[in-house]
């Protein structure tokens, strides 16, 4: 499991994670939401250590990601990422994309790695994108591939960075079937996201953070129906 | 004005042209070599590397080449004679080579940094996340797009650098600029000796900039 304790994190002067303890249990799906700016990003961005936390502790699997003497490369294909801009790499076809890190990370055989590919295009719908770069793709399609990119590393953890909030509102649909079918076969995933439909729907707790703070952390009927702060109750009635 | 002349030695001045192609590819490969070098070292997270490679382009771009040509050529042998009391000598050609190759080593260094610096970093992040180490994310991810980016600049620099090869005339190399100079001097027709060579930059420095663009384009099929 993900345990994270007494993060905090400072850009400069500016304290963005002012002590967050967090902990997500194998197969769980822990949405994240609140408002711009309130560190959600941060947050996640720290579990993998694209940040590195100013104090406090990262816990995965009870290892301790914070300590220097971690192998954080190693630690890193324990857990994936999905961003919000994809990040594709836009000078490799889609299945290059996808098998880069299987061959050169975990070391395996080019076919294998060709052929994990191809079903994982497969399972995202995108089985006769394999040779097709990037640029080529829509918004929902590069997300998807992205998701493929990251599950290929078969990762115990997925982190999801806003992943639908940089696509076109009839594209959005897509990548979060994807994202259910992921959550539906027990997959442990926090998502940070605007989605309150898929929050509802798919999540098992609903964190809600605002100013670096975590307010409430709850399953979701009882967040979206009964919340107790009145800053996730003022939230929710904005965004719902 | 006697263009008869230049076609009766032009032989005489093709072999200068000659000198001159060789001498530019050997400072664009030793500057690219040392830009590389020292563009990766500006954008190291080590400090004493990075300040290194920036005190070298500060020295480099800050004086001029044909200071630095003469510098090597005269100034360098007579510290080694002062240091170990013994001689040696530059030819003038591959004094000016080393020249021309150190100074294009610190401009091809900022066009080397800017292009890996102009890589979007989600792209290193995207990279780290999935586990690969920072000399493979540099080398897989970042370096084939940096590439794209700084072919036009190089290709300018490539450019210069061809025309620059004229200064090592100063120091003896005989050149195309040497002969065609001294073929002036010798037939006081320095209008036809002069634009003879003038038409010979201008050709190579055209298919420079052809071949360019011919590999821009080929790069530019993926993205």
């Amino acid at each position: 499991m993900i345990k994270v304790s007494n993060l905090h994190k400072y850009f400069g002067n500016n304290h963005v994670l002012k002590g967050i303890d967090l902990e997500v249990e194998k197969g769980t799906v822990v949405c994240i939401i609140g408002p711009s700016g309130s560190g959600k990003s941060t947050l996640l961005r720290c579990i993998n250590l694209l940040e590195a936390p100013s104090k406090g502790h990262v816990l995965i699997d009870g290892t301790d990601i914070t300590d220097p003497k971690q192998n954080i490369n190693a630690l890193r294909t324990e857990v994936g990422m999905v961003f919000q801009r994809f990040n594709l790499f836009p000078h490799m076809t889609v299945l290059d994309n996808i098998t880069l890190a299987p061959i050169k990370v975990r070391g395996m055989a080019e076919k294998d790695a060709q052929d994990l590919a191809k079903a994982l295009l497969k399972r995202v719908g995108l089985a006769d994108k394999a040779d097709a770069y990037p640029k080529q793709l829509s918004g929902g399609q590069q997300q998807r591939v992205a998701i493929a990119r990251a599950l290929a590393m078969k990762p115990k953890y997925f982190l999801f960075d806003e992943p639908t909030s940089a696509l076109d509102p009839e594209l959005v649909g897509e990548v979060l079937d994807v994202m259910k079918s992921m959550a539906l076969e027990g997959t442990t995933m926090v998502v940070v996201t605007h989605e309150m439909g898929f929050a509802r729907e798919v999540a098992d707790r609903v964190v809600f953070m605002d100013d670096g703070v975590i307010l409430e952390d709850k399953p979701p009927e009882i967040l979206f129906t009964r919340p107790e702060n009145p800053r996730t109750k003022s939230f929710l009635d904005r965004v719902l | 004005m006697n263009f008869s002349l230049v076609s009766q030695y032009s032989g005489f001045l093709l072999r200068g042209a000659g000198l001159t192609i060789v001498m530019a590819l050997g400072s664009i490969i030793l500057g690219c070599l040392l830009g590389t070098v020292l563009g990766l070292m500006r954008v190291s997270s080590s400090k004493p590397l990075s300040l290194f490679s920036g005190a070298y382009l500060q020295i480099f771009r800050g004086t001029p080449m044909l200071l630095q040509i003469m510098f090597i050529f005269f100034a360098i042998p007579q510290i080694y004679n002062m240091m170990t009391g013994s001689f040696f000598n530059w030819k003038p050609e591959i004094a000016g080579i080393i020249a021309l190759g150190m100074n294009s080593g610190a401009y091809i260094a900022e066009i080397i940094r800017a292009g890996i610096q102009g890589v979007d970093i989600g792209q290193t992040e995207a990279s780290r996340a999935l586990g690969l180490t920072q000399h493979q994310t540099m080398q897989l991810v970042i370096l084939p797009q940096a590439l794209r980016r700084v072919i036009p600049p190089l290709c300018n620099e490539f450019i210069v650098l061809l025309k620059d090869t004229s200064l090592i005339s100063s120091i003896g190399a005989k050149e195309l600029m040497y002969r065609s100079r001294s073929m002036g001097v010798t037939t006081y027709d320095f209008v036809s000796f002069l634009a003879g060579a003038a038409i010979v930059y201008f050709c190579l420095t055209f298919i420079l900039t052809q071949a360019s663009s011919w590999v821009e384009r080929r790069l530019a099929v993926s993205d």
